[in-house]
């Protein structure tokens, strides 16, 4: 007894070693392993992992409570919604973003959480609560959240920045960026134009379309992570992006600004942990949601990870020149101006599809066009076909 | 005059082959903190030992060649025994059953993705269990097979039947003259076929993607990076696997010229 005593006394030095900072002295000895295990399903590089001396948050919860788990990623809302209605997995936990969330509560995808199980639910925040996408609040706890604003090139652009209509201007041609997903593209229109991005009335939908496809002459490509070379190599001057990620280039590279448009408002975006109807543990889900909302730990991911955190307890633990920076936390004013994706019923859904695809496109993809150019594949082959058999019976 | 234009010309292509590699290459040693692959700041091997802390991205790597070892075995056997079953048909049927074995190599790989996750999932439903790794293998090996077929059906066409006829007649086993007579002479079909099968596993996305349950492997981990800067370890991570399968490249050319020049002396013997 006295020796293994003494090797997990040993283990947890180690431990402790690999863990340079002291915020996370480990008080405590490693739980032994229980045998379960819970599946987690979050967005990509969105987890502090032990990388640049950050505490590695899975393996800390295997620690901390002896559930193993097993860790996967995906790039999109889209690609997480295909992935659990194919069927082809089950997780226990999953980090949609706040409309994806309100389309899985919609269509009875997500369990209810049972809070008892999380008490650290306790240090997020009022305003983070009851939020549009889940209004009850019983089925998401929210993991992070931020705003989307504007990258420019304080080189090129030298006036103030806190407007959409920027991205419509011409001096700027060729070198603004956009965002490559219709949700996003479509709600920076929508912000100029002072329209909701929930919107279910056509009309709006068709005039935020408008707006786009006279911005498109202007715009050099739609895109998403390719923003930051783009941004950092001088080959564009404007993008819109999500306030999380702009530390990466606003604090490197002193040629690069962040502005949020603050008076016709942003979007007000939520990552939230949710639990998938089919979960295999649910008990051991809900631990691991448990602990990510601990202050402690949820400072350190935010630390990492680069995103805002909804706990005002975690967020003193943040340093100073984070908490102060208005990109991160922007005043109240501004966070109240902004809004909350929510999922769009059927129909709006089908018309911004629709819309999207004729903005980047040029033009509806119908089904006509599809039969003309199959029709016109086959009649090039037919062709090809008669005149070798001409050609062939004539040489005979 | 001509030979300089082809020079030219032969230049331009490799530039147009490897510049990309290269600027992959050369960036993986970038010395930044903003995760740059456009500006360089300096030669580091930072990024080489992020790669080596990272565990998810070596779980991914561990994942994929695990699989891609799986599945090249899987589909070289399967292929060989194949190949085989079908150089012995004649006529209409040898017709039908290469068109059939050949048909997935033309189909759309997202058509192959889909029907493939249908199957898995009905099937694993039907017994309880979740794609993962296993999964993985047999969508891999499905699509693997008909590459390893046309890589070894040529060389049994070269073979003349009657020296596995001749191995049976002085007394070896129809097996024993499988692997004395038959098998030195494709050899060199089933491993191009293996390697091939190798590295469509190796770099494959969109099978992957589909019949993967909750297993990560590393084409799809990346993918899921784009949201925010993909990192310069993946460079690192790249330039090495470009360094393995370089050198393995040279080993195999190698040997290959020894044979070569070993069989030359021995004809001229």
């Amino acid at each position: 007894m006295k020796r293994l005593r003494r090797a997990v006394l040993l283990l947890t030095c180690v431990l402790a070693a690999c863990f340079p900072s002291p915020a996370f002295a480990q008080e405590e000895e490693a739980v032994p392993l229980t045998g379960e295990k819970i599946y987690v399903y979050n967005w990509g590089e969105y987890i502090a992992d032990g990388k640049d001396g950050s505490l590695d948050i899975n393996t800390e919860f295997t620690r901390r409570t002896g559930i193993e788990v097993d860790y996967s990623t995906f790039d999109t809302n889209e690609s997480l919604y295909s992935k659990l209605v194919s069927g082809g997995a089950s997780y226990d936990v999953i980090i949609p973003s706040d409309y994806m969330v309100s389309k899985m509560i919609n269509e009875g995808m997500l369990e209810k959480l049972d809070f008892s199980n999380i008490p650290n639910y306790q240090y997020i925040d009022e305003e983070y609560r009851n939020l549009s996408y889940d209004p009850t609040n019983e089925y998401s706890v929210p993991y992070t959240w931020g705003l989307v604003g504007i990258f420019y090139n304080k080189q090129y652009v030298t006036e103030m920045v806190d407007s959409w209509d920027i991205l419509w201007d011409e001096k700027y041609a060729g070198k603004i960026l956009m965002f490559d997903n219709p949700r996003d593209a479509f709600g920076i229109a929508q912000k100029k134009l002072g329209l909701s991005f929930n919107s279910t009335d056509e009309d709006e939908w068709i005039q935020a379309a408008v707006q786009l496809k006279e911005q498109k002459p202007l715009v050099q490509a739609y895109v998403m992570d390719q923003i930051f070379n783009k941004m950092e190599s001088g080959e564009a001057w404007l993008a819109p992006y999500y306030a999380g990620d702009a530390a990466l280039l606003v604090e490197e590279n002193e040629n690069i600004g962040f502005a949020i448009p603050t008076k016709q408002g942003t979007n007000f975006f939520v990552d939230a942990m949710c639990i998938p109807k089919g979960c295999r543990n649910k008990s051991g889900a809900e631990a691991y949601i448990n602990f990510l909302c601990d202050p402690e730990i949820a400072a350190a991911n935010m630390e990492y990870i680069g995103y805002s955190t909804p706990e005002s307890a975690a967020k003193e633990l943040l340093p100073e020149e984070v908490v102060n920076n208005p990109i991160y936390y922007p005043p109240q004013e501004i966070i109240e101006n902004s809004e909350v994706f929510v999922d769009l019923p059927q129909e709006t859904s089908l018309q911004l599809d629709a819309l999207w695809a004729e903005v980047k496109m040029g033009g509806p993809g119908d089904s006509m066009t599809l039969v003309l150019t199959l029709a016109g594949f086959l009649a090039l082959y037919l062709a090809v076909v008669i005149y070798k058999k001409v050609k062939r019976n004539r040489e005979c | 005059m001509k030979k300089a234009v082809s020079r030219v010309y032969l230049t331009l292509i490799y530039i147009f082959l490897y510049a990309p590699i290269l600027l992959l290459v050369v960036f993986s040693f970038n010395d930044t903190d903003t995760k740059s692959r456009t500006v360089w700041s300096g030669f580091s091997l930072r990024w080489y030992e992020m790669l080596f802390q990272d565990r998810m991205l070596l779980e991914a790597l561990k994942n994929t060649l695990i699989i891609a070892v799986c599945a090249a075995l899987g589909a070289t056997v399967l292929g060989t025994v194949a190949a085989i079953g079908i150089n012995s048909m004649k006529g209409w049927r040898k017709k039908l059953v290469m068109n059939v074995t050949n048909l997935p190599m033309l189909n759309p790989e997202i058509v192959t993705g889909v029907s493939l996750m249908l199957l898995m999932v009905f099937v694993a439903n039907l017994f309880g269990i979740s794609l993962g790794m296993g999964s993985i293998i047999l969508a891999h090996i499905t699509f693997c097979l008909p590459y390893v077929i046309l890589s070894i059906l040529p060389k049994l066409g070269q073979m003349d039947p009657h020296l596995y006829e001749a191995a049976q007649d002085l007394g070896c086993t129809p097996l024993r003259s499988f692997f004395k007579v038959v098998m030195p002479e494709i050899m060199s079909g089933v491993i191009t076929g293996m390697v091939m099968a190798f590295t469509l596993s190796l770099d494959d996305f969109i099978i992957s993607y589909f019949c993967s349950g909750t297993t990560q492997t590393l084409p799809v981990y990346i993918y899921s990076m784009t949201k925010k800067r993909v990192s310069p370890e993946i460079n690192a991570l790249s330039t090495l696997l470009f360094a393995v399968i370089l050198v393995l490249l040279l080993i195999i050319n190698i040997r290959q010229g020894r044979m070569g020049k070993k069989e030359e002396k021995e004809a001229d013997v």
